[in-house]
């Protein structure tokens, strides 16, 4: 593994984020759904859902499915597995998972997949 | 080896549901016997231009439903190799001598001769038309078949368009019994002032006693329909003038007996057996009709046999469709070469006659030596039942029940057995649901008949569950047949399958989703009794997991029904689907459609102005929805807050379209414009759609108001729709559109203005409380135990003792209500979600494409959108050529994973250009 350099963006406070329902954030031109779970941590994956093409997968209802963490698209309700971005509904779809973290100052960032 | 012997050739007369149990019974033997089945081929000769359908059910054609909602089994039935159905082929000629029959010439088709070595004589009845003068008059109807039904209505829709001056359309039924009664429901569901004429002393007299006959008189006059019996029909005379010339107008009674000025007559007198052939080919004939069969149906010919109505067997005809049933499978099972024979005719009946129940069984009559009677007559509630028991009061013979037949499924197999305990104890009425069949289930030997319409033993019912493995209702349906024809064992067949499933330890699922157990109506009830008020303590404390997309929005419906307050207050906002959550209804571009809320479609021009105005403002594409209000399309997310101040300052309020929730009230002009109407339609429905605005619901609600019977406004496709009427208003329940249409059923008639709205708004916090999810009002009154009727108790005479609660909820619901757009602007806490990005708030996704059309925009297809402007692409719906443009007029990114594309300055070559504001 090469030691370049992820990116990461800051895009909003830790603060900002309510519990169980995502935003979006525009992060080097690409368009990331941002979750913030039950548990407090924090998922990231494409905005863009697959299936309709739109970018709405912020916009989808957070749950579970089994242990899974999961967004359903409110568009056609395909569910995806916010941790490995499989679509439970047709695992041969899949949106892109993205780092998260947050900094001591509460600072949201993210860095998008390659 | 024997020579193969040749293939068999059975040919069937008619094409009734009688012949479409022969055929299913004998291709179900022959598959069973797998490759011992003789080599047979049947042959359907049917005079009617439909495969066989469910005559009994012909009534619920004038639900609106479609000719296919009465069809019989399997469809795959007609495409087997060994079967031929000819649909439109009458027969005229039997030779016996050359064992063929001959067909009608058809339109553009030349009779045809059919060999036979089996000829099968199915052919039913035809209704009898007694020889009054003026019978054959335009406007005189029968009530057979299925073009006698569309005739009937379609005449009747002529009549409704081009009223008699001064009344609404009125007919005559000529025959109270089975029929006339099963004719005057359909009349009176046609909107049709009805009178039945009978010529006996009661109603239905071959089915019920003196006392059963005058308990069903009375509960059907108490729906409106006028009954006269000891009468009989003179003579029919036709109009001498005006629009209907010629048709039928008056009907003189017998014995100067008065008559009555009517615009259309059903003959509904009797049958008599199709009985010609036979006559014709030398056959026997019994003394009232129907071919002479024998026990085992055949008829002095030993090649042709008689089944159903057309037969008369051991000495008469049988006008049901469960001993023809019976008839059928000893047919078939005689010429495969059994030696089954019929067991007799069981003539019970149970029949929901203008939404009454009427059931006779057994000896009805009491005319067995020695029998005793037992007689329960409540008149204030239009109860009649009586029990007939052997001399020592302790064998069922048979009985009659009228206005609740409840009792009927677990009664019916007890007969010729010992009823146990006070035999009055089975017939008292009881709400507890299922009480009396559950109680049957328990006492019923294994041999009892549980559906005499397919013959299904009890122990047939317990073995489909216990070794066939079926695990619901449907499943043991399917298994067995059992309840598949008239339905009314299906209490009796869900209470056996109940019992045997809770005895096999099976659990009867209801559960809403892999988070809870319990189902829509259940969550509602622990919540209303625990007072829990989030989500998280509900899943804590009665479910498990986190939840999701199904059972989320479900709790917040039914906390929003409980608790009220803004459906974005706190934890409640992260139930709520994206619709919900922005109160607007996402598109497939990923915007959102507005639709601001105009009750009763009555807008004023400054009302229409500021709605253009917004849509102009916001590029918004602009269309006129069904239910009278306008649709704005292509806000983004971010805009939504802007367009909803402009239109909240205009005195716009939300109009729910997003939510599972009162949608509107559609209304006619009525008596304010309209010269027919005879009630303020539009007053009622605004004040309607104030009242019942914001009302979550299990699924969404519409209603509608017309100021006449002319109907205008449609109200009978609403879950709630409202007729005006001379003296108030006739209130129906559970119309639908959609991908089921149905229309709405009478709930109560002639209602004034006050208890109206109270009938409405416990009918509907009725429905809210104990409907499944997504449940439209019209399954869920198909599925309430006790259905329209015991949704009428309670709506109406407080059965369940909960009219209070349901009024103060309701009053709950109005005094709390508030626009969720207004509240939304004034909370910064909540205008944070309409962020299109969090680290960019107002800017616009860049992925949104349009085109224009029509002087519009529209989003680009993808084939549009990777076309670019540089390369215009053919509108499919004309030549013109069209371009993507996006939002702020540059172009649009083509759709990631797509070619990449970078055109110039994107150009609108046709259609005016966009005045797109971006916010
Ligand atoms: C409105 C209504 C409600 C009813 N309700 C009930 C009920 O609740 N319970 C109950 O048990 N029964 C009920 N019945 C009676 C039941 O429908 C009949 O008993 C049953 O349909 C008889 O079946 P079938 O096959 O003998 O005759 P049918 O169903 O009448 O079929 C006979 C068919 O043969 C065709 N045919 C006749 N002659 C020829 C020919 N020469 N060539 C070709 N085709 C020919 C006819 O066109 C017809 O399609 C009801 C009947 C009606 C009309
Ligand atoms: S339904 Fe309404 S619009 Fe139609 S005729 Fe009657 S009052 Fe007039």
């Amino acid at each position: 593994m090469t030691a370049a350099a992820t990116t990461w963006t800051p895009v909003c406070r830790y603060v900002d984020l309510e519990p169980e329902r995502g935003v979006a954030a525009l992060v080097d031109g690409a368009q990331v759904a941002l979750f913030r779970l039950h548990d407090g941590t924090l998922a990231a994956v494409d905005h863009r859902d697959p299936f309709s093409g739109a970018n709405v997968l912020a916009r989808g209802l957070v749950g579970t499915r089994g242990d899974a963490a999961t967004v359903a698209s409110p568009m056609y309700k395909q569910v995806f597995d916010l941790r490995t971005g499989v679509c439970l509904d047709d695992p041969s779809v899949a949106v892109r998972v993205h780092a998260v973290r947050v900094d001591d100052a509460g600072t949201v960032l993210v860095a998008v997949a390659g | 080896m024997s020579a193969l012997p040749a293939r068999r050739k059975i040919v069937v007369v008619g094409g009734g549901m009688v012949a479409h149990r022969f055929v299913e019974s004998l291709v179900t033997r022959l598959d069973d016997a797998g490759a011992d089945a003789p080599d047979v081929h049947v042959t359907v000769l049917a005079e009617e231009p439909r495969a066989p359908y469910d005559r009994v059910q012909l009534t619920s054609y004038f639900d609106g439903r479609d000719p296919a909602a009465l069809s019989l089994g399997d469809a795959g039935l007609w495409d087997r190799p060994d079967v031929t159905l000819r649909r439109s082929e009458r027969v005229v000629e039997v030779d016996r001598g050359a064992r063929t029959v001959r067909t009608a010439t058809g339109a553009g088709r030349p009779g045809r001769t059919y060999p036979y070595d089996d000829l099968v004589l199915a052919t039913g009845s035809s209704a009898f038309v007694p020889p009054v003068e003026g019978k054959d008059l335009p406007g005189c109807f029968v009530y057979r078949t299925l073009d006698d039904v569309a005739a009937l209505r379609q005449y009747v829709e002529t009549l409704h368009a081009r009223p008699v001056r001064g009344r609404p359309a009125r007919g005559a039924v000529i025959g109270g019994g089975l029929l006339g009664l099963e004719a005057a429901g359909a009349l009176r569901a046609l909107g049709v002032e009805t009178h039945v004429v009978e010529f006996a002393p009661r109603l239905m007299p071959l089915q019920v006693d003196e006392g059963g006959g005058e308990a069903l008189r009375r509960i059907v006059e108490g729906l409106g329909v006028t009954v006269h019996t000891s009468t009989a029909t003179k003579r029919l005379l036709p109009a001498r003038r005006g629009s209907r010339v010629g048709a039928v107008t008056r009907m003189d009674f017998a014995e100067d007996a008065g008559g009555l000025d009517v615009d259309v007559v059903v003959f509904a007198a009797g049958v008599r057996p199709r009985d010609e052939l036979a006559r014709a080919c030398g056959l026997d004939v019994g003394a009232r009709g129907g071919v002479v069969v024998d026990s085992s149906c055949r008829t002095a010919d030993p090649q042709v046999w008689a089944i159903g109505e057309v037969a008369c067997i051991q000495g008469r005809t049988l006008g049901l469709v469960a001993p023809g049933y019976a008839m059928a499978e000893v047919a078939t099972d005689r010429i495969l070469g059994g030696a089954g024979s019929f067991p007799g005719a069981d003539l019970s009946t149970k029949l929901k006659l203008l939404g009454v129940d009427v059931a006779s069984f057994g000896d009805a009559m009491g005319t067995t030596d020695g029998a005793l009677s037992v007689v329960l007559a409540d008149p204030v509630c239009g109860v009649y039942a009586k029990l007939v028991l052997s001399d020592d009061a302790r064998t069922l013979l048979g009985g009659i029940l009228v206005g609740d037949a409840s009792a009927y499924a677990s009664l019916r197999p007890m007969l010729g057995r010992e009823l146990h305990g006070d035999p009055m104890s089975w017939l008292v009425p009881d709400s507890g649901a299922g009480h009396q069949a559950e109680r049957g289930t328990v006492a019923l030997p294994d041999d009892a008949s549980v559906c005499s319409c397919n013959n299904v033993s009890a122990r047939a019912v317990r073995d489909a569950v216990r070794h066939d493995r079926c695990t619901d209702l449907a499943a043991v349906k399917a298994c067995t047949r059992a309840g598949t024809s008239c339905g009314s064992c299906l209490p009796l067949v869900k209470a056996l399958v109940t019992t045997e499933l809770e005895a096999a330890g099976v659990e009867v699922s209801k559960a809403l989703c892999e988070h809870f157990d319990l189902s829509r109506a259940q969550l509602f009830d622990v919540v209303r009794v625990t007072g829990i008020t989030s989500f998280s303590e509900l899943v804590e404390r009665h479910g498990r997991g986190r939840g999701c997309d199904i059972c989320k929005p479900v709790v917040a419906s039914v906390l929003a029904s409980v608790h009220h307050g803004h459906v974005l207050e706190g934890e409640r906002a992260a139930l709520q689907d994206t619709n919900d959550h922005v109160l607007a209804n996402i598109q497939k571009d990923g915007t959102y459609s507005v639709v601001p809320r105009i009750p009763g479609g009555e807008v004023t021009p400054d009302g229409l102005i500021a709605i253009g105005a917004v849509a102009k403002e916001f590029g918004l594409y602009t269309k006129i929805t069904g239910g009278q209000r306008i649709d704005l399309f292509g806000a983004r997310i971010e805009q939504l807050p802007a367009v909803w101040s402009r239109l909240v300052d205009a005195g716009f309020e939300s109009g729910h379209a997003y939510g599972k929730s009162l949608r509107t009230v559609k209304s006619c002009v009525g008596s304010t414009w309209c010269r027919y109407g005879v009630q303020d339609a539009v007053g009622l429905a605004v004040a309607l759609e104030l009242r019942y605005r914001g009302l979550r619901s299990p699924h969404k609600l519409k209603l509608g108001v017309s100021g006449c019977a002319r109907e205008c406004a449609e109200a009978r496709g609403k879950d709630v729709g409202i007729i005006a009427t001379e003296n108030g208003w006739n209130l129906y329940v559970g119309g639908n559109g959609g991908f089921t249409p149905r229309h709405a059923r009478l709930l109560a008639e002639d209602l004034d203005t006050a208890t109206l709205v109270r009938t409405i708004d416990r009918f509907l916090m009725y429905y809210v409380r104990t409907a499944d999810r997504l449940q439209r009002t019209a399954p869920w009154l198909d599925d309430v135990e006790g259905g329209l009727e015991h949704v009428r108790a309670v709506v109406l005479e407080d059965s369940l003792g909960i009219a209070a609660d349901l009024d103060a909820a309701m009053d709950a619901h109005v005094d709390g209500y508030v626009d969720e757009w207004r509240a939304t602007l004034e909370d910064p806490e909540k205008l944070r979600r309409f962020a299109a990005f969090v680290n960019a708030p107002g800017t616009a996704d860049p992925d949104l494409a349009y085109v224009p059309e029509r002087g519009q925009r529209r989003p680009a297809t993808p084939a549009e959108r990777e076309a670019g402007p540089g390369d215009p692409v053919h509108d499919p719906h004309g030549n013109t050529a069209v371009t993507p443009v996006r939002h702020d007029g540059s172009a649009p990114q083509p759709l990631p994973g797509r070619r990449a594309h970078e055109p110039d300055d994107a150009v609108l070559i046709a259609g005016p250009r966009l005045e797109v504001v971006s916010r």
